[in-house]
């Protein structure tokens, strides 16, 4: 017996699926005894001539409905080769399902009425089909019978096909004029047509190969899990390409440590045997190494990126659109991880395939982000190594999305590079932040606007997925400056500090926005001693009289009744920045534009990717 | 086993990174062992996965009503495997419904039996060994079925399953449905018998023209016309045949939709 072809059927509603699957499986004679003349009955019962399609609409709801729900398989045998049809509903809410039998498909059929054309599910399902690497491709062009076998109709949908296709830069193996209600050019070649030469539709099945484990590519181990059997741990998985044997000197990622592999286990089996592509095994090293699931296994040399980003391309398939800054759950098989949504680069109507604006992502777009997660991950790129580039995208427990990595995103530094010299480097932080660290120093008179700049620049920088944070005199005097008062040399004091605690956090590779007067230039450049060149001194300005009208917290009024002495602009000075990195005038220009060109600043200034401008509000 | 993988290497693969996937993410975790063939081959498969011992408890929903056979192989076997086996007694078909045909409330009766069960154990993951070739609506199943523990099964909003991922994730007072043999046929599992050399109960090979070819309850399974008395016997018969596995089960064939009425009441 050989190995099965898994066909998957696409195409619009209506345009035949499940009638042509119900005549392959009469034609070919799969269907159990009985089951024709048991639908005949069932048909006349309901007073409707013979449908084929009740064959696989099983179910009562479908017979009802006549559409069919659920990703249903059948299998013929042709040739002694055995076949397992995947149907694949057409309705436009049931995509979820037909990714579900698409996603492991050998070949696929694409139907398409010749009467209606290309469609929106045409459409869809082809990019699908794109996505899911599935090459293998027949179209078959159905319901001819209505179209009165025109030629020249068929030749202008077969137009219209091959656009579509080659646009996805999908290679059909041929398009065949059918008509599965009368069994036309699908087993027995069609009377009616003897213009069409080519293949019929089990012909172009035939030459279709199942798609297998690929041996001869890098070995690719994602481990399930670790058990104790007798003194040892065994690490179980599959290998998804490649093979392993005992005595290989293996890289374990992302820990990116080597190990041997004292042994491959398995249950009454003979002992020594390599591990083939597509096995499922168990490992057992040398070494005591720490493995968890998730962890990968591959051979030192072509293993997988280790990385904290990366770009993929994704089928949405939920009502509620990617959101920039949102956390949500990667998975590569048992390989899961937290990521940032850092960037939604692309959007493209699946049925159009027509690009669209990001800000209204439509469900079942296909989607290019860019996603950041806070921990390394072995990744591999879709064009060297698709099945382990496989991916879905959890929000909490529920499949949002699939798709594939399509690029890592610094791509630098393969897993069997080590470094020695430093365990963690300030171009590691920021490869995993995506931005370099900083100090955004905001300093001007009270009611200047420099808490709500620090506020919606951090929110702004925040969404974008940048690691960011404000100090203010809210959290710090609350803490690590409660015991200073307001005296002239407390005031310095407080200036230092937050300072240095700024540095270090800017050291630690994050974005802190400083929102303090801060009126002498002297604490302004002890300031920006401590934190070097991740230093940037920004002048948020409004003029006194501004200010005093702002008056937000009421203080003008009472510094001018006398109640606070040493009110910076009424009884103290205020030493404006000579030379400013930025200057933000909130004088004169609306809180938007402020906030605005403060972070076209700060993303420039830190490196932060560019993302798709921030909506206005 | 280094050259490419046969085609029962391949299902076999498949099916304990299903059970790993499942060991590894449903706990607690049980599994349902109907001493027939195909819950024989995945117990057989449990052994592969978890390299000989299985660590959690294996159920028989019990009506009392299966041929003797049937229960001497049950406890032979769990004593030469060291199966943590626990009969779960079903409820009397009395307290079933009884608009439902005679040949289903067996069904009906181990459906309540396992609702019981999930209720009073807090399984988390049960493994079945149901496959879809078997019977129409069953494929419609995924790998991972999330179920409420009334068992409703709902079959228009079933999460997606892309290549390897599966639903391992269920809210609280739900459970998982897993069905490793999804992907097998009656004659894939027979042809792994016979490479495996997995025992079998003797009332599936043919004695006076007639043997079992799906076991069932005593009064509602007849055996089928066959003289296959060996393995390789039963292969080049169901190689042969376009008679449904299941004709021998009364209860497919009462009602149009007694089957479904079933499977979305909670039956295996």
């Amino acid at each position: 017996m050989t190995h099965t072809l898994k066909i998957v059927i696409g195409g619009h509603v209506d345009h035949g699926k499940s009638t042509l699957i119900g005549r392959l499986l009469h034609d070919t004679g799969s269907l159990p005894l009985g089951k024709a003349a048991k639908l005949e009955a069932l048909s006349s019962k309901r007073g409707v001539p013979l449908e084929w399609s009740f064959v696989l609409d099983a179910l009562q709801t479908e017979r009802d409905q006549a559409i069919t729900i659920d990703t249903t398989r059948v299998w013929f045998t042709w040739n002694d080769r055995r076949y397992a049809i995947i149907d694949t509903p057409g309705h436009r809410e049931f995509v979820r399902n037909m990714l579900s039998g698409a996603s492991e498909a050998d070949a696929a059929v694409l139907v398409v009425d010749v009467l209606e054309g290309v469609s929106e599910q045409t459409k869809r399902h082809a990019q699908l089909l794109q996505m899911l690497g599935i090459g293998q491709l027949a179209v078959a062009v159905n319901k001819m019978d209505a179209a009165g076998y025109d030629r020249s109709r068929f030749e202008e949908v077969s137009c219209d096909v091959h656009a579509l296709l080659s646009a996805l830069e999908l290679r059909p193996h041929s398009l065949i004029p059918i008509s599965a209600r009368n069994g036309e050019n699908l087993l027995n070649r069609s009377e009616n047509m003897p213009w069409y030469q080519g293949p019929t539709l089990l012909e172009a099945l035939s030459d279709f190969k199942p798609v297998h484990a690929i041996a001869d590519a890098p070995l690719r181990l994602r481990v399930q899990d670790v058990y104790r059997v007798g003194g040892s741990r065994v690490a179980v998985g599959r290998v998804e390409s490649g093979s392993v044997a005992r005595g290989d000197t293996v890289l374990l990622s992302p820990m990116n440590t080597k190990a041997t592999v004292r042994s491959i286990e398995r249950w009454n089996a003979p002992d020594g045997q390599p591990a083939a592509a597509g096995e499922s095994i168990g490992i057992t090293f040398n070494e005591p190494v720490f493995i968890n699931r998730g962890d990968v296994v591959s051979h030192v040399d072509r293993a997988p990126f280790l990385d904290y980003a990366f770009r993929a391309i994704c089928f949405w398939l939920d009502e509620s659109p990617p959101e920039l800054g949102e956390q949500v759950t990667v998975q590569f098989g048992p390989t899961t991880a937290r990521a940032v949504i850092a960037a939604v680069d692309a959007v493209m109507d699946s049925a159009t395939l027509q690009q669209l604006s990001s800000e209204h992502i439509p469900r079942y777009a296909v989607v290019q982000l860019r996603l950041r997660s806070p921990a390394l991950l072995p990744l591999d790129e879709q064009q060297a190594m698709p099945a382990s580039a496989r991916m879905v995208i959890l929000r909490g427990r529920d499949v949002v999305a699939g798709g594939i990595v399509s690029s890592v995103m610094t791509g630098n530094m393969p897993a069997n590079i080590f470094h020695s010299d430093h365990l963690v480097s300030a171009a590691e932080r920021e490869r995993r932040n995506g931005h370099r660290g900083a100090v955004i120093w905001l300093t001007g008179l009270p009611g200047a606007g420099k808490s709500t700049l620090a506020m919606a620049l951090e929110s702004a920088l925040f969404r974008r997925g940048a690691a960011v944070y404000v100090l203010d005199g809210d959290n710090v005097r609350a803490g690590l400056n409660s015991d200073l008062g307001f005296s002239i040399a407390d005031r310095a004091e407080n200036i230092r500090r937050i300072g240095e605690v700024a540095a270090l956090f800017a050291d630690a590779g994050l974005i802190v926005i400083t929102a303090f007067i801060s009126p002498m230039q002297r604490d302004r450049a002890i300031a920006r001693q401590a934190a070097g060149g991740r230093f940037h001194e920004i002048y948020v300005r409004a003029d006194l009289l501004t200010c005093e009208a702002r008056d937000t917290k009421g203080l003008y009024k009472r510094a001018r009744a006398g109640e606070l002495s040493d009110f910076t602009g009424i009884s103290a000075p205020y030493e404006a920045p000579d030379s400013p990195e930025l200057t933000i005038d909130t004088g004169s220009s609306s809180v938007d534009r402020c906030v605005g060109e403060l972070l076209e600043y700060v993303v420039a200034a830190t490196g932060l990717e560019a993302h798709a401008p921030v909506p206005q509000r | 086993m280094a050259g490419a993988l046969s085609y029962l290497d391949e299902l076999e693969a498949q099916t304990v990174y299903i059970l790993r996937e499942a060991f590894a993410c449903a706990t607690p975790l049980c599994a349902l062992w109907s001493v027939g063939k195909d819950s024989t081959a995945l117990l057989w498969l449990m052994r592969k996965a978890l390299l000989g011992h299985v660590p959690f408890p294996i159920i028989q929903l019990d009506t009392e009503m299966e041929l003797p056979e049937v229960y001497e192989f049950r406890d032979r076997i769990a004593k030469e495997w060291d199966l943590d086996l626990r009969v779960e007694l079903c409820p009397p078909e009395s307290s079933v419904d009884q608009t439902l045909p005679p040949g289903a409330r067996a069904a009906a009766r181990k459906t309540e039996g396992l609702k019981h069960l999930l209720r009073r154990d807090g399984y988390r993951g049960v493994i079945l060994g149901i496959r879809r070739d078997e019977q129409a609506t069953r494929a419609k199943e995924r790998i991972f079925s999330p179920r409420s523990f009334g068992g409703d099964w709902d079959v228009r909003h079933q999460p997606a399953e892309f290549w390897n991922h599966y639903a391992t994730d269920v809210a609280e007072g739900m459970h998982l449905r897993i069905h490793p043999l999804l992907h097998w046929t009656e004659v894939d599992i027979w042809r792994y018998h016979l490479r495996e050399g997995i025992p079998y109960v003797p009332l599936y090979l043919a004695k006076d023209g007639k043997r079992y070819r799906s076991l069932g309850e005593k009064n509602i399974t007849v055996p089928i016309e066959s003289n296959a008395s060996t393995l390789e016997d039963i292969i080049a018969e169901l190689e042969a045949t376009r008679e449904p596995e299941r004709a021998g089960r009364l209860m497919d064939h009462e009602q149009e939709d007694a089957f479904e009425r079933l499977r979305t009441s909670g039956y295996m």
